[in-house]
């Protein structure tokens, strides 16, 4: 049970801070000092104090895109072990709830982007759903590699087995491979999307949220906080599929590892530079190829 | 001359203003608009390519960066772009208008805020006007000083543009060093005259300020600091091959195009076209100092980046030299009266390209014409070209790679 609480209150309280680190991370590359690491909690205080207009002509659509942003990721966490600990809620074929509830949030916020009307967020929304048709296999392939290792179709069974390691590394390094670029593509990171442009043109997640602010925004970002916590945790879990014995210790562990997540992902994007739009959808590709290697190595 | 005096050209296709205002000669305006009807810019026909799959995206003149208005529109093919069109006169002040019967009191600060970013750039070509229609010539140190001057100015704007581009495609190390390092830059110009865009600087005549020997040393001083860091920071960009990745092949134009638009600076240089008005038509210090002139071949975003970094290098090169080496004498030569009923045409290679100024004078030697062209006027049309069949997404990036000044094309 009390697992359970610790679970539900690092996902709601977590997940700004991870913005923080990324953030800093990259001042540090960039020679800056950079902002604070609770700076995420500070915009979403300061959005929430706000007031908010909604765009003419558009109607509970739009408000359902912020709101399906939040609860999606928050539910899919639920089917997630965390850790060394199962997830709360879990049962064979929770990995297909699982990627549907995420894309489910995706479909709200693509609708809320077309609901405005603008040009610009009917072409950000037609780009995300477009790369995330590509993401999607890569998702789903590394799900089916892990299922044949661990021999169970629940995500608290599939994302705990240790020993995979020894008797398939192979396909486990493409499934890690392969999600670390999902992980990437659908948190909007450098390469595949700059989170920090103001380039309405170039943008891809970033684009479909324009025309919301106030409490809209902040459900956006914090959301967008939340998928990024969500899939760091499944990312993590591939990566470090082991059990600390001493449960508080395995917590630590966990929330450790989540950081060192943020952190990587704040030095690939010191380093390089965007992908051209054109060729996002051959790396999207390239990661699905991956863990397609990886389920066929297993299928022998 | 449509906008400003109403003339119409014969079998013109498809006749736009460039400016929005309303005509010098009243009851004349070459679009039969009434007089006393607002004129407000971009209104108006817009190209549009038909179709079923074809869409429209109108960018501006509202913009997510702080940046100076302008409206863009695009016939695209989901992400294709089949044709920019480009709406500027937003920033319009009739600068123009406000130099006639000049030079008067105001007219100096009329010229340097012509485009900000390029004070020296236009200073100097309005000092070598009057020079020119007064007969007086500045003296060699003050020649030198205002090379000077133009080449840091150069140095800033292109350190600038590169950590500007590296910003576009998310690229962070060199995005943060040159946002420092163009401030050092300016930080030098400021230390030269006060003013980080160099303003109170050139006047016709000479220069306003002179330097000292501690002054020299602190600045060859300040400048190798700099440099020093823009080469980390230069090599940092051009060695990163995902930086090169984006850079390459994206929004070319080809050398016959940019002939043809007539595009100068470092835009046109990028195509290989080798043109600088500091060799081809050199006045002030670079009769005496050449500066070698550097083009690219592929036209594309890297060519208009490197180009500017190797004009960084050479500007440093020359900066340097001409520090050791400034001549002595006066700053400033007495001013002698403009001569009546003459026309003068100033040349200066500013950092965006070819800065001209025509000055016609009265009977009483007052200014009855002035005309200012700034290089981003003969640029905009080279962006519009670059865009064709590229990813709409590409044309921030692309529009970085020129630069261009609104209100410089504006007035």
């Amino acid at each position: 049970m009390i697992h359970i609480v610790v679970h539900v209150l690092l996902v709601l309280a977590l997940p700004p801070l991870l913005t923080g680190v990324i953030a800093r991370t990259k001042a540090a590359f960039a020679g800056r000092n950079g902002p604070p690491l609770l700076q995420g909690y500070y915009d979403l205080a300061r959005l929430f104090r706000k007031g908010s207009i909604l765009p003419e002509g558009s109607g509970w659509v739009f408000l359902a895109g912020p709101v399906a942003g939040v609860a999606a990721p928050l539910f899919a966490s639920l089917l997630l072990p965390f850790g060394g600990h199962t997830a709360p809620v879990s049962f064979a074929g929770d990995m297909i709830l699982f990627a549907y509830v995420l894309a489910l949030s995706r479909f709200f916020t693509a609708a809320a982007a077309l609901d405005t009307g603008s040009a610009f967020e009917g072409m950000g929304a037609a780009r995300e759903v477009a790369f995330s048709c590509l993401a999607e296999p890569a998702l789903f392939f590394g799900f089916v590699a892990l299922a044949r290792i661990s021999g169970s179709l629940s995500l608290s069974q599939m994302l705990g087995t240790g020993p995979g390691w020894v008797t398939a590394g192979a396909p486990l390094v493409l499934v890690a491979a392969s999600w670390a670029i999902v992980l990437l593509a659908e948190n909007c990171r450098i390469p595949f999307d700059d989170p920090n442009t103001h380039l309405e043109l170039t943008m891809i997640h970033e684009v479909m949220v324009l025309d919301h602010g106030g409490p809209a925004f902040g459900l956006v970002l914090y959301g967008a906080s939340v998928k990024l916590f969500v899939l760091s945790a499944l990312f993590l879990r591939v990566v470090f599929p082991f059990n600390v014995t001493d449960p508080r210790l395995d917590w630590i562990a966990f929330v450790a590892g989540i950081l060192l997540v943020a952190l990587s992902i704040g030095v690939v994007e010191s380093v390089m530079a965007r992908l051209r739009l054109v060729k996002v959808p051959q790396l999207l590709v390239g990661a699905c190829v991956l863990s397609a290697f990886g389920m066929l190595l297993l299928a022998r | 001359m449509a906008e400003q005096l109403g003339l119409r050209p014969q079998g013109h296709p498809w006749l736009k203003p460039v400016r929005y205002r309303a005509s010098w000669r009243p009851g004349h305006d070459a679009w039969g608009r009434k007089e006393g009807e607002p004129i407000l810019p971009a209104v108006g026909d817009f190209f549009r390519v038909e179709g079923t799959e074809v869409h429209e995206v109108a960018v501006g003149p509202v913009h997510a960066g702080v940046i100076e208005p302008g409206h863009f529109r695009f016939q695209c093919h989901g992400e294709r772009v089949f044709h920019l069109e480009i709406a500027l006169g937003f920033q319009h002040r009739g600068v123009e208008e406000s130099l006639l019967g000049g030079p008067h009191r105001q007219t100096t600060a009329r010229i340097e805020t012509l485009a900000g970013d390029t004070t020296i750039g236009h200073a100097t070509a309005f000092s070598q006007a009057v020079e020119a229609l007064s007969g007086a010539s500045a003296p060699p140190r003050a020649q030198a000083i205002r090379g000077v001057a133009l080449e840091l100015e150069r140095l800033a704007n292109h350190t600038g543009d590169l950590g500007a581009l590296a910003g576009d495609v998310g690229f962070l190390p060199t995005a943060s060093f040159c946002g420092r390092l163009r401030g050092d830059f300016l930080n030098l110009t400021a230390l030269l005259c006060g003013n980080r865009f160099g303003r109170g600087l050139v006047r016709p005549g000479g220069t306003l300020v002179d330097l000292d020997d501690a002054l020299v040393a602190e600045l060859g001083r300040r400048l190798e600091e700099a440099m020093k860091d823009l080469r980390g920071a230069a090599g940092l960009l051009f060695g990163a091959a995902t930086v090169l990745a984006r850079f390459e092949g994206t929004g070319r134009v080809d050398p016959a195009t940019a002939e043809a638009l007539g595009l100068v600076g470092p835009a046109a240089r990028a195509c290989g076209v080798d043109q600088d008005v500091r060799r081809d038509h050199p006045t002030g210090i670079w009769r005496f100092v050449h500066v070698p002139v550097m083009t690219a071949y592929d036209g594309d975003v890297n060519g208009r980046a490197f180009v500017r970094w190797l004009e960084a290098q050479r500007s440093y090169d020359f900066v340097k030299a001409q520090l050791a080496t400034l001549p002595k004498g006066a700053v400033r030569a007495a001013a002698r009266p403009i001569r009546p009923e003459h026309v003068a045409v100033s040349l200066v290679e500013g950092w965006r390209g070819e800065v001209c100024h025509v000055a016609v004078t009265d009977a009483d030697g007052r200014f009855s014409r002035y005309k200012v062209v700034d290089p981003s006027f003969h640029n905009w049309m080279g962006l519009a070209m670059a865009l064709r069949n590229e990813e709409i997404s590409d044309f921030p990036l692309c529009n970085k790679s020129f630069n261009l000044s609104y209100c410089g094309h504006d007035l």
